[in-house]
């Protein structure tokens, strides 16, 4: 049986921030409706989505208004919802996949032998064909969110909540997850609301479109009312909320700087700046190779995607290449203008201080690199270590803040933002001293359309610097945007590199 | 462990202290029978300083070893430092301890008599025999079976268990996050150089673990709360049982522990570190 879920005048603040998460909206989605929820970045979509779950905890904000599940305030406890949350690392509950899937059904007191028929049946729906005793610490990142999916699975609840399901899933097995979470849906009925940056996914299996915009309910209708009305549309994309087939146009339009890009980049000459031999990566004491036989070259002004499925070693590729962890086999060595000065080819081997300004590296959980309290001060420490003057380093946070929409947020402290901004921070703050490689993973995660935007304009713009961008990503709109050539990762298979014609100059520079 | 496919333990396990290779009739048992048979054995070690007791408690943890299940040449590789840290502890005994008996080296500061040596040896073998069982224990219990059994054969608040048991996983993560934020901290060009500096960029290291810990903890928090976590009623998957292994273990450690305490009144040896002499 599902429940309907209403809000009058319901709103929150965080008790740290004096603007609410959002402000007081009034909505109704009926018992069984399948509701996604869409905004820009930063709207308050997942603290929506907790306070529906009933988890946001009292003591760290303040509610007003009315919202109800059922007749009743939300209620954890009373185990009509399941929640999937946005992190998979930290949602993991118990050390094997059999007692993790179990939790949710244990709480509700289920009988042993169901829950044991139900665990395999959750983890096969979601994809997940493990033994009951496979260590969770050993599961990839997607794999953890199937986990998570397969507990909610398992609980049959009447009111399903998910927060990005799909977001650390490879693009080719995100069909199949929606599917599982809508098969999952259809047996139990229930009420499923869901926040997902990949809009097309879910688009034609949705009931209705929820836009939380900055200020307020911006618009709630079926998917085909409101991205029908080009009026609405146009409205909706200036408020950076994904359009499907228009988003591409907004990516068109800011893609222009590409000419700009053509010509520094005819300037240089293309030289070598990075190349691997040979070279097989792995975490530090692991002891098998996430990924051998790499021989690339990467040169001064291009942009390369490294792409693959999850597992396949593509972050390790980047921190070994980033001269963080040292090489498992073969050897990474710098060459030309970025070895100058060094008295190593390794980057693995220079000092820290000599690093960051040559090979910038921003990491998959943008929290890791946070350094300074408050987001001008992050964004100042790269310029001030690479001994910019302080004219400089004022015109370039400026710069910087106005580029990603981070203005408003300048005194705010970085570990408080939403995780949308927290990704924008981490980029930025890596772009400001313009390293000559810039190493990213997942530099997009969480992005509105706007904010994407800004964000590819700024990496064209480091590109148009002759500097060489390196990215890790499943956005391919993100690689297209930049002209990025590919190299797939295929696991410890021997990577195929191959060239898309986006970045035409560049397929000419490679011969 | 498993209910559909009880296997061999084939992927490896990060949290695991030394990997399991069989799933022999000592790993089955019921965690409380494991921690009881430490117990017993603890006590037959613990209560006199001798080479008999202690030797037979360790003849006996040395024989078992191999039902353990346990990867034993993993184990050598891991812990080849508790037998040189045992020797290190018998040395100091050797040449600190009382000297009784005759003068065996007398080479300047050192002096050993047969008394001395006596001593050493009996701190070494005690060592080995207190380490062996808890390396075991540690090796091959499954927390989660431990709070199986806290909750359904001791009765302790379910609440607090779980609370902890899904808590103690992100103590495990820890090591590695804190490796992130250091290899985080070489990217942004403020690790190395001076120790004032070291000590700055240390700090700030910790800070943001802090807050990772904290943000991590609380999302735990709510995903658990998320799946229903604290409704009464709460049901268990697996029953935590007794069975005849259980009592034979107890047994068999009953008196291993009975007959090093016997052996060593009787050969005269028995030296109790609390009362009489």
């Amino acid at each position: 049986m599902a429940l309907p879920i209403d809000a009058h005048g319901f709103s929150w603040r965080h008790a740290d921030r004096e603007q609410p998460a959002f402000v007081p909206i009034d909505l109704h989605i009926d018992a069984g409706e399948k509701v996604l929820l869409l905004g820009p970045s930063g709207a308050g979509k997942t603290t929506l989505l907790h306070a529906i779950a009933g988890v946001l905890p009292a003591e760290s904000g303040e509610a007003a208004g009315d919202l109800l599940v059922g007749d009743r305030p939300p209620d954890p406890r009373r185990g009509e919802t399941g929640l999937v949350l946005q992190d998979p690392d930290s949602q993991v509950i118990f050390s094997r996949v059999g007692d993790d899937v179990a939790f949710g059904m244990e709480n509700l007191g289920l009988p042993a032998e169901i829950i044991d028929a139900r665990i395999s049946t959750s983890l096969r729906t979601m994809g997940l064909d493990l033994p009951h005793d496979h260590p969770t610490a050993a599961l990839s990142g997607g794999q953890k969110q199937r986990l998570a999916l397969a507990g909610v699975h398992a609980m049959a609840p009447q009111v399903i909540i998910l927060d990005e399901p799909t977001a650390n899933i490879d693009p080719s097995s995100a069909a199949s997850i929606r599917d599982a979470v809508l098969d999952t849906r259809a047996a139990t009925s229930a009420t499923m609301v869901i926040v997902e940056h990949r809009v097309e996914l879910w688009l034609d299996h949705v009931d209705t479109v929820i836009v939380l915009g900055p200020h307020g309910l911006l618009t709630q209708g079926t998917p085909n009312s409101v991205f029908g009305d080009p009026e609405l549309a146009k409205v909706l994309l200036e408020s950076g909320i994904w359009v499907p087939g228009r988003t591409g146009s907004l990516a068109g339009d800011d893609r222009k700087p590409v000419e700009s890009v053509s010509h520094p980049a005819a300037v240089s000459t293309g030289e070598v700046v990075l190349r691997t031999e040979q070279l097989s990566v792995a975490r530090p004491r692991v002891k098998t190779p996430a990924a051998t036989g790499l021989d690339l070259s990467i040169r001064a002004g291009e942009a390369v995607g490294i792409v693959g499925a999850n597992g396949a070693g593509k972050s390790t590729l980047a921190l070994t290449l980033a001269g963080l962890i040292p090489e498992f086999g073969g050897e990474v060595s710098a060459l030309g203008p970025l070895q100058a000065g060094a008295k190593h080819a390794r980057p693995f081997r220079w000092p820290s201080a000599f690093l960051a300004p040559r090979i910038g590296m921003v990491f998959q959980e943008p929290e890791h690199q946070f350094l300074r309290s408050s987001v001008a001060e992050e964004l100042a420490l790269g310029p001030r270590l690479a001994g910019w003057s302080a004219g400089q380093i004022e015109e370039r946070v400026a710069e910087l803040l106005q580029a990603l929409g981070l203005e408003p947020l300048a005194e705010a402290h970085p570990q408080g933002l939403s995780g949308g901004e927290k990704r924008r921070l981490s980029v930025a703050a890596m772009m400001a001293p313009r390293p000559q490689v810039l190493i990213v993973d997942e530099p997009t995660f969480g992005q509105d359309a706007l904010t994407w935007a800004g964000l590819v304009e700024q990496f064209l713009d480091v590109l148009a610097r002759g500097s060489t961008v390196v990215a890790i990503s499943h956005d391919d709109a993100f690689l297209e945007a930049i002209g990025a050539r590919r190299v797939v990762l295929g696991g410890a298979k021997q990577p195929t590199v191959e060239k898309t014609g986006a970045g035409d100059i560049r397929e000419g520079r490679e011969n | 462990m498993s209910a559909a496919t009880p296997s061999p333990v084939a992927v490896h396990d990060p949290g695991q202290l030394i990997p399991l290779v069989r799933r022999t009739a000592l790993v089955r048992c019921n965690p409380l029978t494991k921690i009881a048979v430490a117990l017993i054995l603890m006590v037959g070690t613990l209560l006199s300083i001798d080479m008999v007791s202690a030797g037979i408690v360790l003849g006996f943890c040395l024989l078992a070893l191999p039902a353990t299940g346990l990867d034993l040449r993993a184990a050598l590789l891991r812990l080849w430092f508790l037998p040189l840290g045992a020797l290190l502890a018998a040395w100091g005994t050797a040449i600190l301890a009382e000297k009784t008996g005759t003068v065996v080296i007398d080479v300047g500061p050192i002096l050993m008599t047969t008394g001395s040596l006596g001593a050493a040896g009996a701190i070494f073998l005690r060592a080995l025999a207190l380490a062996i069982p808890l390396i075991v224990l540690a090796s091959t219990i499954d927390p989660r079976d431990l709070a199986d059994a806290l909750v359904q054969r001791l009765r302790l608040p379910e609440v607090v268990v779980v609370s902890v048991l899904a808590a103690s996983r992100l103590l495990g993560l820890l090591v590695s996050e804190w490796q992130t934020l250091a290899m985080a901290r070489r990217a942004r060009g403020i690790a190395g150089g001076s120790i004032i500096r070291r000590t700055r960029s240390l700090f700030a290291g910790i800070f943001v673990l802090l807050v990772q810990s904290i943000r991590r903890g609380t999302t735990l928090a709510m995903a658990m709360e998320g799946r229903a976590f604290g409704r009464p009623g709460r049901t268990w998957r697996r029953e935590s049982t007794f069975s005849s292994g259980d009592r034979l273990a107890v047994v068999v450690s009953l008196a291993v522990c009975a007959l090093a305490i016997v052996a060593a009144h009787m050969l005269g040896t028995w030296n109790p570190i609390v009362g009489g002499n």
